[in-house]
Parts: C-alpha cells; sequence; structure tokens
C-alpha cells in the first residue's frame, strides 16, 4: 500500500469537486470514493489500486436511505449496506431476487460493510489481476497480455470474453439488478445524469481497463429500481463449490409473471460466468408468451449459451450455466 | 488412591482455558509486546527459480521509520540444524546465497518501528532476479517407475499374486497440494538480552524449537528459551522451525531490540510448510469370495528442490488389511515449491485415500458390500510384523458404525436412492487408521502451601484441551479438584515434554504425570513425619498414606488426616516438589512385542442433485477406537474438526500453482477453500469404543487428534460414486467431475 491522503466529505459537491481531479474513473484512478472499502481496501493492499487520494463518502447525508418513490419506483441510496438492503421490507417484499442475490454473496461480515454503490463497481477476482507478481494483465497494465487465458481460469468468463481479457464480473447484486432494469444515477461535474444498469458495465474488448461509464468526480448517488408489473415471481439461484462465502460458478436471476399458463415480462440474467452481470435476452425471447415446460426451458438455456466461449478449465460453465437456469426457471415457475 | 467416582477420566469436562479465549485474556505469541519492539516484514520472491542478481534498497532504506534491510549480502551468518537432531523441514536459512527455489522464498527482510512502514518498506526493495523456468508439473509419474521407487515394506509375491489374482483392482489415485491454513498466522517475537533469547513462537513443539533455533542461530541451547502459551490451531504446519523465526530471532540479536515477524496469509502458502501432491497406484487383488491375495501401493509425493520430505502413503498400508503378498514402495519427485510437511494425519490421510478407495472399488467389482469386504479381510495381528495389536477393534467399529448409520438399508446400486425432491443420496464407507505409542515426556509436580497444586511440562496447547487433560489426571491421579490445579506449560524452563503432533501427547503424558506425583508424594510424606509442629511427627512415611489432598495414617481412614498444606505450613515450606519421567513406548515393557495403532470407520452420506450439479455431505457416522477417552467433549470436538476437514479435503481444498510461473494462484482465504459452517453435515455422529489400550499405560489412552481426518475422503468418495455413477480418483471432488470427464488442464 501506498500513502494516500483521506478527505472526509459531507456533500456530494466535495466529493466530486475533489474528485474531477482524477485523470480517469477507471484502473489507474489517482481519487477514489472510500464507501465500504471491502473492495478497495483489498486492491490497495495488493498494490493493484494505487490511489493518492481517498475521498471518504460515507458522512454524506441522505445516500443511505431506502425510499419508495411516488411513481411506484424504489430509490436506493448509494449507502446502504448489502445486509440493509437484503432485509429492507420493501425489497424483501416487491424484490426478493434483489434481497436473494444479496444474501448469497460475500460473508454477513463484509455484507455489513458493502455498499450499493461499492458493489456495482467491485472489480474482478481474476487471481492475475490480484497478483503483481504476473507482468501480464490487460485490465491492470493495459497492452501487457493476458495471464489468465493461458493460465488457471476455472472461475473465468465464458460470455462477453474478448483475446485481451476473460475476468468475471463477480457481483451477485448486479444480476439481480438486471433483471430489475435499475437505474444508477450519476452526479458528475456537468451535472446529473441517469445510466440504465444495461448500458453500464463495458465489455473488455481491446481495453479491459475501463469497465464502466463513469468519469472523472462521477459520484454515484443512488439507484433506482422500476415498479414491477403485478405478481411477478422472483427468484435468484447460485451454484458454488462451497455453500457459503464464494462467488458464483453460475447463478441465475429470473423475473417473470405466469398468465394463464404463459411467461410474460420474462427477465433473465447471469451471474459468474460474464465479463459483466449478463442479461439473455435470447433466453428472454424463447420464454416470453409460453408455458412452463422443461423443453422450452432447456431451449431457452442453449440460446443463452449459444455464443458461450469457454476456455480450458471453464469448460464445465457451460453445462452448469444451463443447469443453474433450467432450475431456476423450474422452481420460479412451480413456486 | 482415588474415590471411585470422582474421576472426571472420559467424561466431558469444559476446558479451563475457555475462559482465557472467550474474554480475550489469552495471550497468544503475536500477543506479546514489549518497549522497543522493532516489527519485520520478509521480501518475498517474485519468481519461483532464478538467481538473485541485485537487491536495491536505497528507496526502501530511506523511507521512514525503516531500521535496517537484511538480504543475502549482508544478514548476520544463520546456520543450518544439525541433521537427525533438531527437526527443521526446510533447513537451508532464509539468505544462504543468491538462489531462488520456490515462489515466495524469503529473499530480504525490513525492520522498521512499525509493521506498517516495514511493509510499505518491504514492497520499496526492488530485486531484479535471472529468471529461469520453474518445474511445477502436476504429473507425478517420473516417480513411478520402476527404478525410481524405494521398497518400504513387502511380504509374500505381490507380482506373482496380482497376475494370479481373480478379482483386481488397478488404478492411479491423486491427492493435492493442500495448506494447513491456521486461523493464526505463523509468527514470532524475538527478544534478546546478554547473550539470551527468549522467544515467543507459533509452534507446536517449543522443546525441538529451541534445539533448532540454538542449532541455527549457533548459540548453546540453554540461551535459548521459547514461550508459547496458546495456538490458534496448526495442524502440523507448526511442528518445526520455519525461517521467519530465525529471521527475527536474528534480528532481535544484530539490533539488540525485541522484533515481531508475523507472516502473511500469503506465506502460509509458501513458506511454512504444505501437505505435498501425491500420485499413488494401488493394485489389489482377491480371492472371488473377497479375500485379499495381495495389496501393492506404489507412491510418489512432490517434494521441494532442497529438502527430502514426502508424504509417508503407506502408513497404513501394511497392517490394516489382512493379505499374505504386499508391497509399498515410495519416492520423491522434486517441484519449485517450498518444503511440504507434517499435515494431520501425514502419509495416512492421503495413503487411505488411495487405499480406501481401491477397496471401495474392489467391492463394487466383487458385487461385495464395502463393510463386508472389511470385515472379511481383518488380520488377527500386525502381518507387516507378525506382532500382536496392542488393542485393535477394528470390527466392532465396522459394525457398530454400520448399525448406527442404518448402513442395511443401503441399496447398493448406483443412483438408486432417491428422495422425494428428486436428490441422491450416496452411501460410502472407509476404514480409518493412525499410529500410537509414547514418546519421552517428564513433568514436576508440587504441592503448595496455600492449597494448591501445580503441574508443570514443557509441552504445550496447540488448542486441542491438552491444558484441560493435564488437569483432569492430576485430579484423577490425586484427587485434588481441579479448582486448585494449575497447570504450566509452553515454556522451555519446564522439564522437557512431547511434541504436539502425531496425537502423541494425550498418550505420552500419564506415566510421567504420576511418577512426578509420586516423587512429590513422597516428599511431602517425608515432611510430615519430620516436621516438628507435625501432628505426624516420628511416625515412618510407610505408615502414611494420600489421597484427596489429605495426609493420614493408613490404620485411619483418609478423613481422619491433614490437609497437604497444612503440613506444608507447619514446616514452612512453600512447596514438596517432584519430578517425573516416562519413557517412549519402544523402551517400555508393557508394549514390547506389541503393534499400537488407532483404528476407526467413516461412514458418509451424501446428497447429489444432479439437476444442478451440486453435491454435499449430509451424515458422517464415526466410530473411533482410540483407547480410554479422557475427555470426551475435547475429544469430540477434535474428531468433529476433523470430520470437517476431511470433507474439505474431500470436496474443497487444493493448493493451484500456475504451470508457468509457480506461484500459488489461490494463497488466500477466500480463494482457497475449506470448508464452512454452511458446509457442516448436519449429522455428525461421533462415537469412541473407550477400549484402554494398557500398553500405552495404566489409564490406557492414545490420541485422537488425527485419526477423525483418516478415511473421511475415501469414504466421501465412495458416497459420490454411490450416488452419481463418477468415480472421482482426484481429490478434490470438483463439480465438473460430475458434469463431465475431468477437462481442467491443470490436472495431471
Ligand atoms: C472475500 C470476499 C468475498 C466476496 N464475495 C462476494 C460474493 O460472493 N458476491 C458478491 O457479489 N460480492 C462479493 N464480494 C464483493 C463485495 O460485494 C464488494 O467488496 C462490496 O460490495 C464492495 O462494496 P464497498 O462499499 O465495500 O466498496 P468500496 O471498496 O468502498 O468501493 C469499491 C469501488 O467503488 C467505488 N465507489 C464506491 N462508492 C462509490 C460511489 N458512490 N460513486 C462512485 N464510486 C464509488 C470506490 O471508489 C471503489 O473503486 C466479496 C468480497 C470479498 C472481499
Ligand atoms: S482475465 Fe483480465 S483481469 Fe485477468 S489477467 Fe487477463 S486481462 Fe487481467
Amino acid at each position: 500500500m501506498i500513502d494516500f491522503e483521506l478527505t472526509r466529505v459531507g456533500t456530494p459537491d466535495a466529493a466530486i469537486q475533489i474528485a474531477a481531479a482524477t485523470p480517469t474513473a477507471q484502473q489507474g484512478a489517482t481519487i477514489r470514493f472510500i464507501a465500504g472499502g471491502t473492495n478497495l481496501i483489498d486492491y490497495m493492499k495488493l498494490d493493484v489500486e494505487t490511489p493518492q487520494h481517498l475521498v471518504d463518502i460515507n458522512r454524506i447525508p441522505d445516500l443511505a436511505k431506502v425510499e419508495k418513490q411516488p411513481d411506484g419506483s424504489l430509490k436506493i441510496g448509494a449507502l446502504v449496506r448489502n445486509s440493509d438492503l437484503a432485509q429492507a421490507p420493501e425489497v424483501v417484499a416487491e424484490y426478493a431476487v434483489l434481497s436473494q442475490a444479496l444474501l448469497s454473496g460475500a460473508s454477513a461480515q463484509l455484507r455489513n460493510k458493502a455498499t450499493t454503490s461499492g458493489n456495482l463497481l467491485q472489480r474482478t477476482r481474476c487471481p492475475y489481476f490480484r497478483d503483481l507478481a504476473y507482468a501480464e494483465c490487460n485490465k491492470r497494465t493495459p497492452g501487457s497480455g493476458c495471464a489468465a487465458i493461458d493460465g488457471y481460469h476455472r472461475n473465468h468468463a465464458i460470455l462477453g470474453v474478448s483475446d485481451h481479457c476473460i475476468a468475471t464480473h463477480a457481483s451477485d447484486m448486479d444480476v439481480a439488478l438486471m433483471v430489475l432494469d435499475a437505474v444508477i444515477h450519476v452526479q458528475g461535474t456537468k451535472g446529473n445524469r441517469t445510466i440504465p444498469i444495461g448500458e453500464f458495465y463495458k465489455l473488455p474488448g481491446t481495453t479491459p481497463h475501463i469497465e464502466n461509464s463513469l468519469e472523472p468526480g462521477d459520484l454515484i448517488t443512488h439507484v433506482t429500481l422500476p415498479a414491477l408489473p403485478e405478481k411477478t415471481k422472483q427468484i435468484y439461484l447460485k451454484l458454488r463449490d462451497r455453500a457459503s462465502y464464494e462467488f458464483a460458478l453460475a447463478s441465475a436471476a429470473i423475473v417473470m409473471q405466469v398468465q394463464g399458463g404463459r411467461m410474460r415480462h420474462v427477465r433473465v440474467a447471469m451471474g459468474g460466468v460474464g465479463t459483466r452481470p449478463w442479461r439473455m435476452p435470447e433466453a428472454e425471447r424463447a420464454l416470453e408468451g409460453q408455458a412452463p415446460e422443461e423443453r422450452v426451458f432447456r431451449t431457452a438455456a442453449d440460446a443463452a449459451l449459444k455464443n458461450a466461449r469457454p476456455n480450458t478449465d471453464n469448460a464445465f460453465k457451460v453445462p452448469l450455466a444451463k443447469l443453474c437456469m433450467i432450475r431456476a426457471l423450474t422452481t420460479v415457475t412451480n413456486a | 488412591m482415588l474415590k471411585e467416582n470422582a474421576t472426571t477420566i472420559g467424561t466431558p469436562v469444559p476446558r479451563i482455558d475457555g475462559p482465557y479465549k472467550t474474554t480475550g485474556i489469552a495471550k497468544y505469541s503475536s500477543d506479546h509486546n514489549f518497549p522497543g519492539l522493532l516489527h519485520a516484514v520478509p521480501v518475498c520472491a517474485t519468481i519461483a527459480k532464478g538467481k538473485i542478481t541485485g537487491i536495491d534498497t536505497a528507496a526502501a532504506e530511506a523511507m521512514r521509520g525503516v531500521v535496517k534491510i537484511y538480504h543475502y549480502g549482508n544478514a548476520p551468518h544463520l546456520y543450518r540444524p544439525i541433521p537427525r537432531d533438531a527437526r527443521v523441514d526446510e533447513a537451508r536459512p532464509a539468505f544462504e546465497d543468491e538462489n531462488v527455489y520456490y515462489s515466495g522464498q524469503y529473499v530480504a527482510v525490513v525492520v522498521a518501528e512499525t509493521m506498517e512502514q516495514a511493509r510499505a518498506a518491504a514492497r520499496a526493495v526492488k530485486v531484479s532476479y535471472a529468471v529461469e523456468k520453474p518445474d511445477n508439473r502436476l504429473d507425478l509419474s517420473e516417480g513411478l517407475q520402476e527404478d525410481g521407487l524405494h521398497e518400504a515394506n513387502k511380504r509374500g509375491d505381490v507380482d506373482a499374486a496380482f497376475s494370479t489374482g481373480t478379482v483386481k483392482i488397478d488404478a492411479i489415485y491423486i491427492t493435492p497440494v493442500e495448506t494447513h491454513n491456521p486461523m493464526e498466522l505463523h509468527a514470532s517475537v524475538a527478544t534478546y538480552d546478554s547473550g539470551k533469547f527468549v522467544l515467543y513462537e507459533t509452534t507446536q513443539s517449543i522443546v525441538n524449537h529451541r534445539t533448532a533455533m540454538a542449532q541455527m542461530l549457533g548459540v548453546p541451547v540453554e540461551n535459548v528459551q521459547i514461550i508459547m502459551k496458546f495456538l490458534g490451531s496448526g495442524f502440523g504446519g507448526k511442528l518445526w522451525v520455519w525461517q521467519h523465526s530465525l529471521l527475527a530471532a536474528s534480528a532481535a540479536r544484530d539490533l539488540r531490540r525485541p522484533v515481531k515477524l508475523v507472516t502473511d496469509r500469503r506465506s502460509q502458502f509458501t513458506n511454512v510448510g504444505h501437505r505435498p501432491r501425491t500420485q499413488q497406484r494401488l493394485r489389489l487383488a482377491a480371492t472371488a469370495e473377497g479375500k485379499l491375495t495381495c495389496i501393492q501401493h506404489d507412491y510418489s509425493s512432490e517434494t521441494s528442490i532442497l529438502d527430502n520430505v514426502g508424504e509417508n502413503c503407506g502408513e497404513s498400508t501394511p497392517f490394516l488389511w489382512s493379505t499374505p503378498n504386499l508391497r509399498v514402495r515410495s519416492s520423491m519427485s522434486r517441484r519449485n515449491v517450498g518444503t511440504p510437511t507434517a499435515m494431520r494425519g501425514p502419509g495416512a490421510v492421503p495413503g487411505l485415500f488411495a487405499l480406501e478407495s481401491a477397496m471401495d472399488e474392489l467391492a463394487i467389482r466383487l458385487k461385495m458390500d464395502p463393510v463386508q469386504l472389511r470385515l472379511l479381510n481383518e488380520p488377527e495381528k500386525d502381518e507387516s510384523n507378525g506382532l500382536p495389536f496392542s488393542s485393535r477393534h477394528m470390527k466392532e467399529c465396522l459394525t457398530l458404525g454400520a448399525e448406527k448409520f442404518g448402513w442395511a438399508k443401503r441399496n447398493p446400486v448406483v443412483g438408486s436412492m432417491k428422495k422425494p425432491d428428486g436428490t441422491i443420496l450416496g452411501w460410502g464407507i472407509a476404514g480409518a487408521s493412525w499410529g500410537a505409542g509414547r514418546i519421552p515426556t517428564s513433568a514436576n509436580f508440587a504441592f503448595r502451601d496455600d492449597g494448591s497444586v501445580r503441574i508443570g511440562c514443557a509441552t504445550q496447547d496447540i488448542g486441542t484441551g491438552t491444558y484441560t487433560v493435564f488437569s483432569q489426571m492430576v485430579h484423577h491421579i490425586t484427587g485434588i479438584s481441579m479448582g486448585r490445579i494449575e497447570v504450566a506449560l509452553g515454556d522451555t524452563s519446564l522439564p522437557p515434554g512431547p511434541l504436539s503432533g502425531g496425537s502423541r501427547v494425550t498418550g505420552s503424558l500419564f506415566p510421567a504425570i504420576q511418577d512426578a506425583v509420586n516423587a512429590a508424594t513422597k516428599q511431602l510424606l517425608q515432611i510430615a513425619v519430620n516436621g516438628v509442629h507435625s501432628p505426624f511427627k516420628g511416625a515412618k512415611p510407610d505408615d502414611l498414606a494420600f489421597s484427596e489432598g489429605r495426609v493420614y495414617r493408613k490404620a485411619d481412614s483418609s478423613a481422619s488426616g491433614v490437609t497437604f498444606e497444612e503440613i506444608l505450613r507447619s514446616a514452612n515450606l512453600r512447596s514438596a516438589i517432584g519430578e517425573g519421567s516416562s519413557v517412549a513406548s519402544q523402551q517400555d515393557p508393557k508394549a514390547k512385542g506389541l503393534s499400537l495403532h488407532s483404528f476407526g470407520a467413516q461412514f458418509v452420506e451424501v446428497e447429489w442433485d444432479p439437476g444442478i450439479a451440486r453435491l454435499r455431505v449430509s451424515r458422517v457416522v464415526t466410530v473411533i477406537d482410540g483407547g480410554q477417552i479422557i475427555n470426551l467433549k475435547a475429544a469430540t470436538n477434535q474428531v468433529e474438526g476433523a470430520i470437517v476437514m476431511g470433507l474439505g479435503m474431500g470436496l474443497l481444498e487444493e493448493t493451484v500453482y500456475d504451470q508457468r510461473y509457480g506461484h500459488p494462484v489461490n494463497a488466500n482465504y477466500a480463494d482457497y477453500l475449506v470448508a464452512t459452517h454452511a458446509d457442516c453435515p448436519p449429522t455428525i455422529d461421533v462415537t469412541f469404543l473407550d477400549y484402554p489400550d494398557k500398553a500405552m499405560s495404566e489409564i490406557g489412552a492414545r490420541g485422537i487428534g488425527e485419526i477423525g481426518l483418516a478415511g473421511v475422503a475415501p469414504a466421501i468418495t465412495a458416497a459420490v460414486y454411490h450416488a452419481s455413477g463418477v468415480r472421482v480418483r482426484e481429490l478434490p471432488v470438483r463439480i465438473e467431475d460430475l458434469l463431465q470427464p475431468s477437462t481442467r488442464k491443470h490436472r495431471a
């Protein structure tokens, strides 16, 4: 870890003003906001993140609230702790998929610290990204290569990969946010703007060090979840080696209605398999309007994974992801 | 001496050190702080093979708080330990030369005023290397070639028996590198004053630690004192000295200031040992009726470039089952890894994975129940040496375990035991065994004038309950209540005691404690007959007896007697003291001509959900033949913990090395998977048969720290096969093994 300056701010404006001076909000940022710190400090201790200035946003008032909006949407403050969000009555009642996803993530201690905005911006757990002993990591050092592609990559992505990076986006929460069509609210040097979560994350392509659409100074203030149609069924299913405290090998978030024996408003996303939280429009198309039958589920799973590009160690994720989706669909439609 | 009903032996006594731990009073080694304390942080090699070509410390030295940076160019001289005298698995002192043999090897150490400063400066040390390609190949088959194998055990003619065998198994089994990963990091706090070292160490063996440190520091052994009062577990990883201890002690001497070095989590994977990878070939043959005709066990274990620490996989093979023909051969395959070391049940645990897996495969080929197969091959004596077993109740372990588990209800057809929710139950079983025997022990004992007694021994409690076991034994012998018994351990100024390894401590203690108590009692009675104000003045010591804390005339009842504290006070003495000792089992006539081992049977149920490839262990029934149990609570806890560790071995644990660079890839507590609470089977049912082994001692205790881990992994893979039809011969069982034939390229 290198020496850094710490400023505690009380307003979004103060935070933004300081952070605006970083040349980038992506890898190599010299100024970073700190929320729960569970991801940032981890990487600072490993010298993967080397900000010279930390802006502690925890004292900004009103960012830790969960509020129902007049239009029926739910406003989730950037600093709501993952554990609080998972237990928030509105979330438990109306957005169960989010609650389940949050509770399946990390450990109780981490969830108590971790925040909404921090979770959105958590960085990959790729072991080569984490370890400076490897020179090659395009995400850490652009243009240096990728140690994972020919290395150990059991937990790496099979969707959205490029020849430059195959790192998995490891979040559970964000997979649920994908099927809830969450909107991210950002306050920046040029004012406020909203980014639908589907447009928030970038594919690695040739620039895996650029992970999202944030610019210097951009502060996530909150996330909104639009009101859902009546009587949706929801599920988050996470598969992994051990029963707790492990990132997903494959996970599925599903929201849908079943009306008159037909699936409607189908939203499917998967975690543990993509370079970003992976929404699956192919699967949604295959399911929408169909009767909930295993044959249909299978078709949907096949369609969703058709473009998978597995490597050696992670080849099993293709069949595993399909099983995960099929089971999630079976369970949710039976519920 | 003791009232019949007073003993706590075999009962679930709570730990006497429990309150210290739950309140945080317990001082672990790295909790020790001293005025002027400095902090040391090592710089670790970022290559796995090559040579250091330069170390640039200029920037680091200029940093705040940095006191000194040591490396091979400037470090004070350190020695190797005397072979076969002190045990140190990694014998090369850090900084001996410029060579790098494994990833993470210490190449420098920064000493600074604070830990943060030392850490920061350690990052700033620039080391340049001439890098060579490391050898971290997973395939160890080079070690299984005929010419490389060393014969460890042999009877009959296995080749002939195998070629004529009716039903045969010939298979390769593999266990991965496992890292001990105790919660408490290895650490050392070294103080040096007037030529003498007092070292606070995370060690399972203070006595060996002292000898080794004295030899490596080049000072007389009496100049070194080791203190270790509480240990946050070791699992074998803390048995022998590792280089960080030496770095701290050497810096403390050089700088004349106390030095603390706490290794980091990553170092647990590189610098302080691991269970080496093994590749084992088992060849079994049996008659159509299931009588074994031969066992051949060839194995190779990975070891480091410089040391010869292998995994003794054939530990149990020669005597576990009856067979006229047997051959065990071993070899080592060198790799660019840190030196391996003992890990809970070393040798036997990976060895039994292979042997008991092969037995299960044989049972299937014979279409025979796997419990029956084992019952049928129960030996009458130790066939490796012809000696009778001191106390072997394997058959009872198997039959009682089967009964408790409900084994009779098992349908042997693969995948046949479906639950209504679609999950499939798999039931598996394996035998277990672990060595037993006493090691030389001495102790001292004192009666004191305040009514307390004190037992002292330079052994240690590594978190298993040794303090409590001492107290129970003293209580058992003297009848003095446990609240009045002080137990002093973990300090080499006490009489030398056993290392906490090989499950040897509990079994070794009793005769030495008894001897020390007897010696102190003799002195007490002498004081009683000589004391000016003693009520027994003028009596002969032989006329007196001692029990329940009182000295009395043999002719009278003990209640009529006088307390030992009164006797001491009447003579104005603080204490009556005695020293005691016991010899190793090999020197004990009672153990001569006998084969001493513990045995057990593991019954495992897994739940296999093929729809999502989810495998969980749902039930374990374990029956242990481990001699007389001293503390049922501590013993049950040891075995339950071992079973959970076995679950980790079976399904989760594996240290993965990058094949190109030789670095461990998952060297942290999140990516190296150990079983979590959520993984613990809802039912763990542990039974001890409790047959005292009189060859061990009058009390008949053996040790149960390791046996609980033996046999768990093969019982799991047997259950996995029963549920899924997939035989996994390489641990851990992974989702991909069950989804599709293994394509993992990091596998052999
Ligand atoms: C061992 C371990 C296991 C884990 N397992 C899981 C798991 O199974 N599933 C899972 O989903 N997650 C898991 N996590 C990740 C965990 O969810 C994240 O660490 C956590 O959500 C990050 O939140 P934080 O508030 O601590 O973020 P911080 O560490 O404070 O911040 C992370 C990043 O977000 C930026 N940031 C924070 N707030 C804002 C804001 N308002 N505006 C702009 N930028 C901001 C910071 O600058 C930083 O770059 C695990 C983490 C660990 C350490
Ligand atoms: S997968 Fe991405 S993060 Fe991992 S080494 Fe390759 S470039 Fe770096």
